[in-house]
C-alpha cells in the first residue's frame, strides 16, 4: 500500500462541521446504529469504511435525514451541524438536504436534458433570479463537477444518455449546485469502471476545497486514495476514527487490523 | 473419443464420462415436456384467435346490414288543399301516406312502367311513408305546392328481402308483406325506384317505436353515453389519481392503510349491477336525482370505474424506480415536489393507460344502467344544450343495443348488431388513443 502516499494526507481544518454524539438507529426492532459518535472536520473528506450491512449507509442518510422517508426506522442522539441540532423539530428537512447534498451509489439522473438535471436544485431552492443567473449556475456546477468539457455541446441532451461515470459526475455537479456544505456520497464508484471512478475520486479530492466531504466506501484502496480521516464502523458500532494513515498503517483496534488486512468483512 | 481421452488421462477407474454428442435420457425428457408446453401455447394461441375471428365476421356480416337500408326515390307535390285535407283528419298519417301513394302510382305511370300496381301494395311496400312527410311539412309549410324529391325508407321487410335476409320461400303472406308483392319489389328493384343507401338515420337518429325498426338510430345514445364519459372522467381521474398518489407516497403503512387498499381491490371484484343498485338507492332515490340521466350513469360508473384506475395509478406510481426519489429529496426537493416534478411524469403512461381502459369498459358496461333506468324505449330524441346532456334522460349504447335486442320484431336484431360494431368502433379508438398517448409520453425519457 506504499503508492498510496498516505504521509501526503493531512487535515487542513480543524473546525468540526457535523458532530454527531451518541446516535442511535432502530429499523423497527432491529438496532442498526449502536451509541456512534463522531466529529466531521470541515473542508475534508471522511471516509465510512466496514463490511456489509455494518451500518456506515445509515449513518451517512442520518446526517441528511434521508432516513425520515424510511417509516420503520427511528434515530435517536444528537447530531449537530454547525452546532444546529438537525433533528430539531424546527429544522425542516427540506432545507437541510440543500444544505448537505448527497450522491447516490448508483447514478440516478432525473429523466431530463443534462441542464435540467443541474437547474433543478437552484430552481426549487430560487437561486437564480433568471435564466441567465440559472445559466452561469449550471456551468459552475458543471466545471466544478468536471464534466463541463464532456457535456457542453450537449446540454439539452438527456441525462441519461450519458455513460455511467459521466451520469455519476452530473450527479455529483447537481448535488453542489444548491451550493451545500457537505456532501454525502454513498459508494459513489460501485457502479463505475476503474477509469472513471479515477475521475470520480479526483473530483472529490478537488471538492476538499469548498466542502466536508464524507464518503461510504467499500474499497480500502478508496478509502486510502481520496480521505483524510476515516471511521471503521463494524456491526453497528463505530470501532476507530482517526487519521487515513494512522487506521491504514497502525490501527489501534485489532478489529480495524482485521478488516484492513482482509481477515474480516 | 471419450474412452480414449481418459486412457490417456491414466485413470481407468474413473466414472465414464458421457459423450455430448448422445443425448442423455434425462435431457431428452426435458426436451420433450418443453416441446409440449410449446404446443400447448400455440394451441391456445390458435384457439383464442379462432374465437377472435369467428366473433368479428359475425359481428361484421351481422351487424353490416343495419348500414344501409332500402329506399324509395318519390317526387311529391303537396299542394295547400291536400295539406289542410289531411292535417283535419283523425288519422292524420295515414292520410299523408296516401298522398304518398298517389304521387308514387303517377309516378310508376309517367315512368312507363305498366303495372297493375295495387294501392295496398304499394303501402306494404313503403316504410312509416306518412310520420316522415307529416313531419318534413311541419317544419317545411313553404314547401307546400312545390315539387320535392324525396328518399323514403321502405318497409324492413322489403329491406330484408333485398339484403338477402328474407327469402322468398319463408315469406308468409299477412298484413305486413306479400309473396306476390316481391315481384313487384324485383321490378321497382330493377328500374332503379327502389334501391339501397346508406342509412344515415341508424347513425344520426334516435330510438323508435316497436313497430318501426327502420326509423331506429344510435345517434342519441351514442350523445347519452359521451355525456356519461365525461362526467367519468372528470371524475374519477382527479379523485383516483389523488386517491392513489396519497395512499402510494404519503400515507404511512399501518392497519388502516391495509385495509383500505384491501378494500379498494375488492371494490374492483365487485359485480356491476351492485353498483346499479347503489346509484339507484343513494343517487336516485336519496339524492333525487333524476331519473335514466346520464349524470347518474356517470356518476354510478365512476364508482366502479376508481378501483380500476387507482389500482393501474397505484401499480405505475410503483413502478418508478425508487432512486428517482432520493434523487430528488437529495437535492432539496420536498415530497410534493418529488412527486409532482418526477415521480408523476414517468407514470403517467400507465395512469393514462389504466384510465382510458377504465374508461372503455365503463363504456361498455349495461348492467347498471338497467337500474338507474337507462335503459328501454328513451323517447326523447336529442338533448336540447350542454347542460341539459347531463339530466335529460337519455340510454346508453350498450343499454340502447341490449334493448333492440330484446325486442319482438327481428327487424331490430340487424340494428343491435349494427350498433355492436359503433361501440366496437369507440372502443378501439380509445385503445388506440391509449396506446399512441403511451408512445409519446415514454419517448420523453
Amino acid at each position: 500500500m506504499d503508492d498510496l502516499r498516505l504521509t501526503e494526507r493531512d487535515v487542513t481544518s480543524q473546525d468540526a462541521k457535523i458532530a454527531a454524539k451518541n446516535v442511535q438507529v432502530y429499523y423497527g426492532d432491529t438496532h442498526a446504529i449502536k451509541d456512534v459518535s463522531v466529529e466531521i472536520k470541515d473542508k475534508t473528506v471522511t471516509a465510512f469504511i466496514g463490511p456489509s450491512g455494518c451500518g456506515k449507509s445509515t449513518f451517512l442518510r442520518c446526517l441528511n435525514r434521508m432516513n425520515d422517508t424510511i417509516d420503520i426506522c427511528r434515530v435517536e442522539g444528537d447530531i449537530r451541524i454547525d452546532g444546529e441540532d438537525i433533528y430539531d423539530k424546527r429544522i425542516d428537512p427540506v432545507q437541510l438536504r440543500a444544505k448537505v447534498g448527497m450522491v447516490f451509489q448508483k447514478p440516478n439522473p432525473f429523466p431530463k436534458s443534462i441542464y435540467d438535471n443541474i437547474a433543478y436544485g437552484p430552481r426549487i431552492h430560487g437561486l437564480a433570479k433568471n435564466k441567465a443567473d440559472l445559466d452561469v449556475i449550471v456551468e459552475k456546477s458543471l466545471r466544478r463537477g468536471a464534466i463541463w468539457d464532456e457535456v457542453k455541446d450537449r446540454l439539452n441532451a438527456p441525462g441519461t444518455g450519458l455513460s455511467g461515470g459521466q451520469q455519476q459526475r452530473l450527479c455529483i455537479a447537481r448535488a453542489i449546485a444548491t451550493e451545500p456544505e457537505v456532501l454525502l456520497m454513498d459508494e459513489p464508484c460501485s457502479a463505475l469502471d476503474p477509469i472513471a471512478t479515477a475521475q470520480v475520486e479526483e473530483l472529490i479530492d478537488e471538492l476538499r476545497e469548498n466542502y466536508s466531504v464524507v464518503i461510504v466506501t467499500h474499497s480500502m484502496q478508496q478509502a486510502a486514495r481520496v480521505s483524510q480521516k476515516t471511521a471503521f464502523f463494524h456491526l453497528g458500532n463505530l470501532v476507530e476514527y482517526g487519521e487515513t494513515g494512522q487506521i491504514f498503517t497502525n490501527p489501534s483496534d485489532p478489529r480495524t487490523e482485521s478488516y484492513i488486512t482482509g481477515r474480516i468483512g | 473419443m471419450t474412452d480414449a481421452s481418459m486412457d490417456a488421462a491414466g485413470a481407468p477407474d474413473a466414472p465414464k464420462k458421457s459423450s455430448l454428442m448422445k443425448t442423455d435420457e434425462h435431457t431428452k425428457k426435458r426436451n420433450r415436456s418443453e416441446t409440449w408446453f410449446r404446443a400447448y401455447g400455440l394451441a391456445a394461441i390458435a384457439t383464442g384467435l379462432f374465437f377472435l375471428i369467428v366473433l368479428a365476421v359475425s359481428i361484421v356480416s351481422n351487424g353490416l346490414p343495419a348500414f344501409t337500408h332500402t329506399v324509395v326515390d318519390v317526387e311529391i307535390n303537396m299542394t295547400q288543399d291536400q295539406y289542410d285535407d289531411a292535417e283535419s283528419q283523425l288519422l292524420k298519417t295515414s292520410a299523408y301516406e296516401k298522398v304518398f301513394i298517389a304521387a308514387m302510382g303517377a309516378q310508376l305511370a309517367a315512368g312507363g312502367l305498366e303495372l297493375e300496381v295495387d294501392k295496398k301494395v304499394l303501402q306494404r311496400i313503403a316504410g312509416k311513408t306518412g310520420s316522415i312527410l307529416r313531419e318534413f311539412y311541419k317544419e317545411n309549410p313553404d314547401k307546400i305546392g312545390t315539387p320535392v324529391s324525396f328518399t323514403l325508407p321502405a318497409a324492413s321487410r322489403v329491406d330484408q328481402y333485398l339484403n338477402g335476409a328474407l327469402k322468398r320461400e319463408d315469406v308468409q303472406d299477412s298484413r305486413f308483406l306479400e309473396r306476390a308483392d316481391l315481384d313487384i319489389v324485383d321490378q321497382l328493384h330493377e328500374a332503379g325506384i327502389i334501391k339501397s343507401a346508406f342509412n344515415w338515420t341508424f347513425i344520426q337518429g334516435t330510438d323508435s317505436g316497436v313497430d318501426n325498426p327502420g326509423g331506429a338510430g344510435i345517434g342519441a345514445s351514442v350523445i347519452g353515453s359521451f355525456f356519461m364519459m365525461l362526467v367519468v372522467l372528470f371524475l374519477s381521474l382527479p379523485i383516483g389519481v389523488a386517491a392513489s398518489i396519497y395512499l402510494e407516497e404519503f400515507a404511512p403503512q399501518n392497519r388502516f392503510t391495509d385495509l383500505i387498499e384491501v378494500n379498494i381491490s375488492n371494490l374492483a371484484a365487485v359485480p356491476s349491477i351492485v353498483f346499479g343498485i347503489l346509484g339507484l338507492a343513494v343517487f336516485i332515490q336519496f339524492m333525487h336525482l333524476p331519473q335514466s340521466a346520464p349524470l347518474v350513469g356517470g356518476l354510478v360508473l365512476t364508482l366502479m370505474t376508481l378501483p380500476t384506475i387507482i389500482i393501474s395509478t397505484r401499480a405505475s406510481l410503483k413502478a418508478v424506480p425508487p432512486s428517482i426519489r432520493d434523487a430528488a429529496l437529495g437535492v432539496g426537493a420536498s415530497k410534493m415536489q418529488s412527486v409532482f416534478h418526477h415521480v408523476l411524469p414517468l407514470a403517467m403512461p400507465g395512469i393514462l393507460t389504466g384510465t382510458i381502459i377504465g374508461l372503455a369498459q365503463a363504456l361498455g358496461e349495461t348492467a347498471p344502467l338497467l337500474l338507474i333506468g337507462m335503459v328501454g324505449f328513451v323517447a326523447r330524441g336529442y338533448p336540447d344544450g350542454f347542460v341539459n346532456g347531463f339530466i335529460e334522460p337519455n340510454s346508453a349504447m350498450p343499454a340502447q343495443i341490449y334493448t333492440w335486442a330484446a325486442r319482438a320484431d327481428v327487424s331490430f336484431y340487424d340494428k343491435a348488431w349494427g350498433g355492436i360494431i359503433i361501440l366496437l368502433v369507440f372502443l378501439l379508438t380509445m385503445n388506440t388513443i391509449a396506446i399512441i398517448l403511451r408512445r409519446r409520453f415514454e419517448r420523453r425519457w
